[in-house]
């Protein structure tokens, strides 16, 4: 007889994630992922101006904070057929990139440490042979005995003082905690560090965009006020500040990022286990040209089905075949059906909560347990993010890639295979921000080269109007986000959005079952995984937070087409 | 108004009734379980007879999140010593170590530890029970049991100031703030989409610092964030009262600073301390860096719309100019303006100069 355990909340995550598992003979036989909590965006936007958008969705997440606002412009502007100023794009690309950084470091250190590193264990550390190991493998300066000795005091301030705070009830001393005690204190360190470090990086978005979270778009451009000749403009000082935090944060990546990634990694590398779907779905982003010339696109386009390499299908965003959602165990209803699938373009989202009524104990997940839908591609689960985009590269024979990718698993001594796994998926995550961390460093060459060539524009005003666009357009955007690939699609009818559709990273990664019972990428890569402590589930918090799930992104949606009582009409 | 100092745990044994043999023995048998030696057990005691920092109970509800991020980009205090200086932060769904009935556990614990003591931190706005639910339970009943024995709430962002988001037309779920939930405990309203990193922070320091609540406004928000509009400490402000505009982004008014206004700013009817702190430590905000303001921090702002469109409307006597009349003959309310604003110069001027008079200079 199979056991339900449930992890509920996640934490460590953006959201509210609820997993139900059944233990058999020590192993996840089989395993449920539901989203709990919805909004509604996607008709909070309906009949607004197209330019608004992107910021009611921009606060679908404010973890990946600028992902969706730029989703959202490339898609109105896709519809509008807006072409950007070479600047705008190069901004564009410097501010995810800018987040790629944040959102990976403060993923590994904040949100999935602690499934690796125990950290009252840190406790136990000898600081001295701490500093040796950092030493070892990396010339990071802060290094010394004294340094680790004045972290494992804090640390023990803090645990001595009663009040464990955040580290309050961790799964601490888990059999599956493998790392030394040494190992453990490098990185409590380093998560101190990272905690520093990020809100220095995110500057780049707030000197063009204004804040962070949720730095602010145009749509045509980017409303940054290039002019170096100008005090109240984007001048040598505040180019400068960017070209810093630029390269501090390249260093930090390189210095302390990958050598602690792989150093625990190495630790870890028997654990094998998370793999899970090995189908993986890339729009490809970072393009070096406009956006909709997919031949430009440092990450590359692509699909791969059950791990074969040697073959990439093409992606059709707006193909009615290509990407649909299903709603058979979601808590919606299609054209008053309770199951089916439809494109985006068709989409449709009724609210038809049928879960038990809360409080609850357990989902029935033989009926609909989620929030969120089951988006497919060609009636197939995918995975998204970092491993898929490694994977589509690599097999794409891009040579950064296959280099990088070679490197790795040379020094981890594993084989191509180990990647597809929760640990290769955290690997995978470090590996692309290396590359992300040089591309950002390239761009931000080519606009100083631009401003010194004389080009400071950064707007495309053509279209600014309403009354220049068609009476009906319809779009769709894409973009890589830090947790994989995210696509809006919009209608405009009279200067006014008729339908709003996102479909998100973490839609596809945590999606329930759909029509044909295939189950998402979440479920999928915990099947078969031994618990050693039903009771202290670690081993399911590894392999979902490998997965970095954002779910407030994942149910953030909705559209009532069909109902007229819900309709709303501005102005 | 809140006590200056709290219980230490020390204390809070003494008045249940422990005497301080087994307070003792308590703090030998935790640095025994926390694998101390048995000669650290004597800096358990000390810590635990002085050392008490804040516990807080961090809830979100219908939020991005966005909040929690805010909030770790802290310049001063840093987040660091926030976490680990300031405040215990028993339960948070960004930064807690434990997950599923351990996280709640530790929740349940501080409710038991620290009746009465414990600040209640809301992120996220509360809808219809079914919209969302936490560990199986609604919304709505997670954040009564919370605030049931909290010594305040904080709420932050706009989402549980006012609703925000999830709440804006035609508020598919049903989402209320949380002023709509908790009406027996004080509640600190700092709005924002999301507030400023040291507003946030700032808020918590002065409570720690000061043992107080700060000083609130009419509705709820610390006045020492939110006493003035944007419009009011803008850089481009000289701009507007010249009736200098840009008309369009990246055009030479944009690039020179010009004011905003004519893109759709809100900052005439915003109250925030974006132009005087700024974002990120001090980098930029919005308006600097070219960005008409949203009004992030407004009640309804995401109803107040179009955001590019002119909507502020700019009272006679907070502005010396017409922006629909720059270069013709002003007229109205804002001559009136202008004569009021040139008055209380002058008179200012004549004071000034009274006083050097006075002091013989």
């Amino acid at each position: 007889m199979a056991e339900r355990i449930i992890v509920d909340p996640v934490s460590r995550i953006e959201g509210h994630l609820r997993i139900e598992a059944d233990i058999q003979g020590g192993k996840i036989a089989k395993a449920y992922s539901s989203g709990t909590a919805v909004r509604g965006i996607e008709l909070i936007v309906r009949d607004r101006d197209p330019r608004d958008v992107w910021a009611y969705v921009q606060r679908i997440c404010g973890v990946c904070t600028s992902s969706h606002a730029l989703a959202s412009i490339r898609t109105v502007e896709d519809a509008l057929d807006i072409k950007v100023p070479q600047n705008a794009n190069l901004i564009r690309n410097i501010m995810n990139e800018a987040l790629f950084l944040h959102d990976h470091v403060v993923h590994f250190y904040h949100l999935h440490a602690f499934d690796w590193v125990d950290v009252v264990d840190a406790l136990k550390a000898d600081p001295k042979e701490t500093s040796k190991i950092a030493q070892s493998i990396s010339d990071w300066p802060n290094s010394s005995p004294g340094y680790f000795t004045e972290v494992q005091n804090r640390v023990k301030k803090v645990v001595e003082s009663g009040q464990l705070g955040i580290f309050a009830n961790g799964y601490w001393g888990h059999p599956e905690y493998k790392l030394p005690p040494e190992v453990n204190l490098l990185a409590v360190a380093h998560y101190l560090e990272a905690l520093d470090w990020q809100k220095e990086i995110v500057k780049i978005q707030t000197i063009f965009g204004g804040k962070n979270p949720h730095p602010h778009y145009v749509v045509g451009g980017m409303a940054t006020p290039l002019d170096i000749n100008s005090d109240n403009g984007i001048h040598a000082e505040r180019l400068m500040h960017v070209s810093q935090l630029i390269d501090q944060g390249r260093e930090f990546v390189k210095k302390v990022y990958i050598p602690d990634l792989l150093a625990i990694g190495s630790y870890y590398k028997g654990w094998t286990y998370g793999g899970g779907l090995n189908n993986y779905l890339v729009y490809g982003d970072f393009p070096t040209g406009d956006i909709r010339d997919a031949k430009t696109f440092r990450v590359p386009r692509g699909v791969i089905l059950n791990g074969n390499l040697k073959e990439i299908r093409d992606v059709d965003l707006k193909d009615p075949k290509q990407v649909q959602e299903f709603i058979d165990h979601s808590y919606y209803t299609y054209d008053g059906q309770d199951k089916g699938g439809k494109h985006p373009f068709e989409g449709e989202t009724t609210f038809n909560y049928t879960g038990p009524k809360p409080p609850y104990k357990q989902l029935n997940v033989n009926e609909k347990y989620s929030w969120i839908k089951a988006p497919r591609w060609k009636e197939q689960p995918m995975e998204t993010g970092p491993l898929a985009r490694i994977m589509v590269g690599y097999a794409s024979g891009r040579p950064e890639y296959v280099n990088l990718v070679n490197d790795t698993l040379k020094k981890l001594n594993v084989p191509m295979g180990a990647l597809h796994s929760a640990l290769g998926r955290t690997v995978a995550r470090g590996l692309e921000t290396l590359l992300i961390s040089d591309w950002m460093r390239n761009d931000m060459d080519q606009l100083l080269k631009n401003v010194k060539n004389g080009d400071q524009n950064t707007f495309d005003r053509s279209k600014w109007e309403p009354e220049t666009w068609p009476k009906n357009a319809k779009g769709a955007g894409w973009m890589e986000a830090p947790r994989g690939s995210l696509a809006h699609w919009i209608e405009i009818e009279n200067q006014k959005v008729k339908n709003y559709q996102a479909v998100v990273p973490t839609t596809w990664n945590a999606s329930p079952l759909d029509h044909k019972g295939n189950n998402g990428a979440y479920e999928a890569s915990l099947q078969n995984t031994p618990v050693a402590d039903p009771n202290k589930p670690l081993e399911i918090l590894r392999i979902v937070h490998s997965f970095d799930p954002c779910l407030a992104c994942a149910v953030h949606l909705t559209d009532l087409e069909n109902q007229e009582s819900t309709q709303i009409k501005i102005g | 108004m809140l006590e200056t100092k709290q219980k230490t745990i020390y204390e809070e044994a003494l008045s249940r009734g422990i005497s301080r043999r087994d307070f003792l023995k308590m703090c030998t048998a935790l640095a025994a379980t926390m694998g101390l030696s048995f000669k650290n057990s004597d800096k358990v005691v000390h810590a635990m007879e002085t050392n008490k920092r804040v516990p807080v109970i961090w809830l979100e509800f219908q939020s991005c999140s966005g909040c929690s991020e805010s909030f770790i980009r802290s310049t001063h205090p840093k987040a660091e010593s926030v976490l680990l200086d300031m405040i215990s932060l028993e339960y948070s769904e960004v930064l807690s170590a434990a997950a599923g009935h351990q996280v709640e556990e530790a929740k349940h614990n501080t409710f038991k530890q620290y009746p009465g003591e414990y600040v209640l931190v809301v992120e996220g706005s509360i809808p219809g029970d079914e919209f969302t639910t936490v560990s199986g339970k609604p919304a709505r009943a997670v954040l009564e049991e919370a605030a049931k024995n909290c010594k305040f709430v904080i709420t932050y962002g706009s989402c549980a100031s006012w609703g925000g988001l999830p709440a804006a037309k035609p508020n598919p779920t049903g989402a209320v703030p949380v002023t709509d939930v908790v009406k027996d405990k004080p509640v600190v309203l700092v709005p924002g989409c999301p507030p400023i990193a040291e507003v946030m922070t700032g808020v918590i320091a002065h409570v720690i610092t000061f043992g107080a609540v700060p000083e609130l406004d009419r509705f709820g928000r610390p006045k020492a964030f939110y006493r003035h509009r944007i419009h009011d400490k803008c850089n481009r402000r000289a701009y507007f009262d010249s009736g200098l505009f840009a008309e369009s982004f990246d055009d030479v008014g944009a690039k020179q600073g010009y004011c905003l206004y004519k893109l759709g700013c809100a900052g005439p009817t915003t109250y925030s301390a974006c132009p005087e702190m700024r974002w990120n430590g001090g980098t930029s905000y919005p308006i600097q860096s070219g960005n008409p303001c949203i009004g992030c921090t407004e009640k309804n702002f995401w109803d107040n719309g179009p955001f590019f469109a002119r909507r502020a409307k700019i009272m006679g006597t907070q502005t010396t100019i017409n922006p629909d009349k720059v270069g013709l003959a002003v007229a109205g309310a804002a001559v009136a303006g202008v004569a009021a604003h040139a008055g209380i110069t002058a008179a200012m001027k004549k004071k000034e100069k009274n006083g050097s008079e006075e002091r013989g200079e």
